[in-house]
């Protein structure tokens, strides 16, 4: 089936928001190529589930396309429209499940050397709605700190170095108090600008005490999750013909219930079993559950204020022993989780730099319990180094 | 708009290639060999016996910052003190194929862009360097080997194409396999050998082709099953498996070529970062041991090549589809380019050449090396190295 052919009727199975909105643009779906459909529709089908920022970029999007001419649409899709699909794609059922279309497309790109010509059709794209519809920027410029190191008792190596270059590097922060103070400032700002999921704290252990004005994800009490997942992934293996591709599409279909999550949240409930199902690493690597949880919740979410803490990770041990999740005898490893989570502060501030209003953002690093911080922020002077005692909360103000 | 893209891969493959030589010049005191296309050395200086060519890859995927880049020297001292002011090397290896492990060590096999699916148990669809060297100098299937780390590997020694195909390839050790079937069952001491694909690190596709039993351990190589057990007690990683009995082919065997996938490197699909480095510096040691076990090897010393190669690259931090060091999902120039360097007696020492060359060119130089024909493959012999 192509898209010309497509009915409001046929969305029967989309969540009710998600169903309304797309009948709502049918006349613009019928326009668009199957290369680039199934891709939007992917959204589209957890519009319901889905954070504010993401609704209603999605919702610019769908409006931006509908708005434009057959002539301006061809050259906006054009690249889409020169991928040459197979027959078998086009027989898929890429409205009810596009996500698994969009696998079997990216697979089909790469064996018929099209990926190339996709790739460069989707940046000009995403170029062109960025001109057109740019995004908005934040209430209020966004604050991300992350917390390394934890369980650390002493590290002599160089730490921030990707990072230094971009900030101040202090050397001799007191480390008194300094997670609470965070914690404080962090629940202070969600105080000051309050809005639904604007404000995270995504702790790769157990959970600190904090506000419950945030938004909060931990790999702690994820456990009982990550235990199902493990065992809903062994019994997978062991059924005749499962490969990794078929494990994969499995794991994409879990819903929050199959992991035992029930709250109130459905949304947020989502995110935390796509962390789990969608990640590779996170479901037995706490530095890697961390890193990648805070990647999406920039991605999706677009939060005002971020804090990451990144705790002691499991020593690596046998695949097969991990994924018994034989935890009674886990050691952990906290000299290579302060190397994955170094490389981790670094990644969170890229990723933070690449939403809105990113010349206005800040950023701090610091190594829980010890001296050496790092802050990015519009007015810090970069490639610097602070001798000066200081201690986190002074360290905040400067950002402010 | 795809000319447009090709232009901007392009830039990048060069600019990372320029940086390469740049890093390599300052790092390893090398030179320029941009104007040295002939090799006036090149087989001049090879004794008369046999010529062998080992060929290691790599792998899985390593990106300049954590490798030839300043910041990441650190983690390949054995391959900027030692090996590379004995190499020439390539700065800008592109492999325009598909970035999964099996498949595109398939591609450099049969310097062909493969197209099978990466994680089934398939051989490639063209003719392997293996069999080209066989058929062609009518070898013994005693002169042509694969160690691979990972059980998706075990077809990767012949093709299926009618010409060649079975009978005529590479015989293919799978030394985790083989330490699974030693096991017997009892995998307590072991489990940290057996991981497999670490992109999908449940799945083992059933084993099929020309896999080295247990039985000619003993046969071929004289290593008892409790010896092989015991010694794999004392290595940390498959990739010091591998090596280990490649180490014992080459005393026992000494074949003419001799093919050796690394793997441990991609442990990086975890996301955490301290492994993947860890996996390079063991990767960057092992390299050395194989160099340094092939000059101290009678059958090998004075006449051999050795070609290092990753099989493609990993994501860049830039590219906001993927996420870092993680993956090699995104295609983009940084998970596309690599380099090679080559070793032995009539190559040029300390010779960096930054021309773009694809990762298919690989076969055809093996063929002029050894003397024989790969007739279907795709890629062209590297010039320098003739």
């Amino acid at each position: 089936m192509l898209p010309r052919d497509l009915k409001p009727e046929q969305f029967s199975g989309y969540p009710p928001e998600a169903k309304t909105l797309v009948t709502n643009y049918i006349a613009a779906l019928q326009r668009l190529p199957l290369a680039f459909l199934p891709s939007l529709l992917r959204e589209a089908i957890e519009y319901d589930y889905k954070f504010p920022p993401e609704r209603k970029a999605l919702e610019r999007e769908l409006a931006n396309l509908n708005s434009l001419s057959a002539e301006h649409l061809k050259d906006w899709l054009q690249g889409f429209a020169q991928i040459h699909l197979s027959a078998a794609l086009e027989n898929f059922d890429w409205i009810n499940a596009p996500a698994q279309f969009v696998e079997q497309l990216s697979s089909y790109l790469w064996t018929t050397h099209q990926l190339d010509a996709f790739r460069t059709a989707a940046i000009a794209y995403a170029d062109r709605l960025q001109v057109s519809v740019p995004p908005e920027p934040p209430s209020t410029p966004r604050l991300g700190i992350t917390v390394v190191g934890q369980g650390v008792a002493s590290y002599d190596a160089p730490l921030f170095r990707k990072l230094r270059a971009h900030g101040a590097y202090y050397s001799h922060v007191n480390p008194e108090n300094g997670l609470r103070a965070l914690l404080d400032a962090v629940a202070a700002r969600a105080k000051a600008h309050p809005a639904p999921y604007a404000h995270w704290y995504i702790d790769g252990g157990h959970e600190a005490e904090h506000d419950a004005a945030l938004t909060t994800v931990s790999y702690a009490a994820l456990e009982p999750a990550r235990a199902a997942l493990l065992g809903k992934m062994r019994a997978e293996i062991d059924r005749p013909g499962m490969g990794p591709e078929a494990l994969r599409t499995r794991l994409a279909q879990l819903r929050p219930a199959d992991l035992g999550f029930s709250s109130a949240d459905e949304g947020l409930d989502r995110f935390r079993t796509k962390m789990l199902t969608e990640g590779s690493g996170t479901q037995i690597f706490s530095t890697t559950f961390a890193q990648w949880t805070a990647r999406e919740a920039l991605r999706r979410a677009q939060p005002l204020t971020l804090l990451v803490r990144f705790a002691p990770r499991q020593r690596q041990k046998p695949m097969n022993e991990l994924l018994a999740a034989t935890l009674e005898t886990a050691e952990f490893d906290p000299v290579g989780s302060l190397g994955d989570a170094d490389m981790g502060a670094y990644y969170n501030w890229l990723n933070q730099q690449r939403l809105p209003g990113a010349n206005e953002s800040s950023f701090l690093v610091w190594f829980e319990g010890h001296s050496q911080a790092l802050c990015i922020g519009p007015t810090t002077p970069r490639g610097t180094t602070s001798t000066s005692a200081i201690d986190v909360s002074q360290l905040l103000a400067s950002l402010a | 708009m795809t000319s447009h893209f090709s232009a901007i891969h392009q830039d990048l493959s060069r600019q990372l290639a320029w940086t390469r030589r740049e890093f390599l010049r300052t790092g390893a005191a090398m030179a320029l060999g941009s104007t040295l296309l002939h090799n006036p050395a090149a087989l001049a200086g090879v004794p008369g016996k046999k010529r062998k060519v080992v060929v290691i890859t790599f792998g899985g995927g390593a990106r300049d910052q954590e490798t030839f880049a300043p910041e990441g020297q650190e983690n390949i001292p054995h391959l900027m003190r030692e090996l590379i002011p004995q190499s020439t090397f390539f700065t800008q290896v592109v492999n325009r194929g598909i970035l999964g492990h099996y498949v595109a060590t398939a591609s450099l096999a049969t310097g062909v862009y493969e197209t099978i699916n990466n994680f089934a148990s398939l051989p490639p669809e063209h003719p392997t360097v293996f069999e080209y060297f066989r058929k062609d100098l009518k070898r013994p299937s005693t002169d042509a080997w694969v160690v691979a780390p990972s059980n998706g590997f075990n077809r990767i020694g012949e093709s299926n194409n009618r010409s060649y195909g079975p009978g005529l390839g590479a015989s293919v050790i799978l030394p985790k396999h083989l330490l699974t079937a030693a096991m017997s069952g009892r995998t307590t001491d072991y489990e940290h050998l057996l991981r497999d694909n670490y992109e999908t690190p449940l799945y083992a596709p059933d084993l099929g082709g020309n896999e080295f039993q247990l039985r000619q351990l003993e046969m071929m190589l004289k290593l008892s099953v409790d010896d092989f057990k015991s010694h794999a007690l004392t290595l940390s990683s498959p990739d010091e498996l591998s090596v280990y009995i490649a180490r014992r082919l080459m005393r026992q065997l000494a074949p003419s070529l001799l093919w050796i996938t690394m793997h441990d490197i991609d442990i990086a699909h975890a996301g955490a970062y301290s492994l993947y480095i860890e996996g390079i510096r063991r990767t960057d040691r092992l390299c050395a041991e194989m160099w340094k076990a092939i000059q101290s090897e009678p059958e090998y010393a004075g006449n051999t090549t050795l070609f290092i190669l990753p099989d493609f690259g990993r994501d860049s931090d830039d590219d906001s589809g993927g996420n870092g060091f993680q993956h090699h999902r995104t295609g983009d120039a940084l998970s596309r380019t690599t380099w090679m360097m080559a070793l032995g007696p009539g190559i040029r020492e300390g010779v960096v050449y930054d021309r773009p060359m694809q990762s298919t060119d690989l076969v055809p130089t093996l063929g002029s090396v050894l003397g024989f024909s790969p007739s279907l493959a795709q890629g062209k012999p590297i010039a320098e190295l003739l």
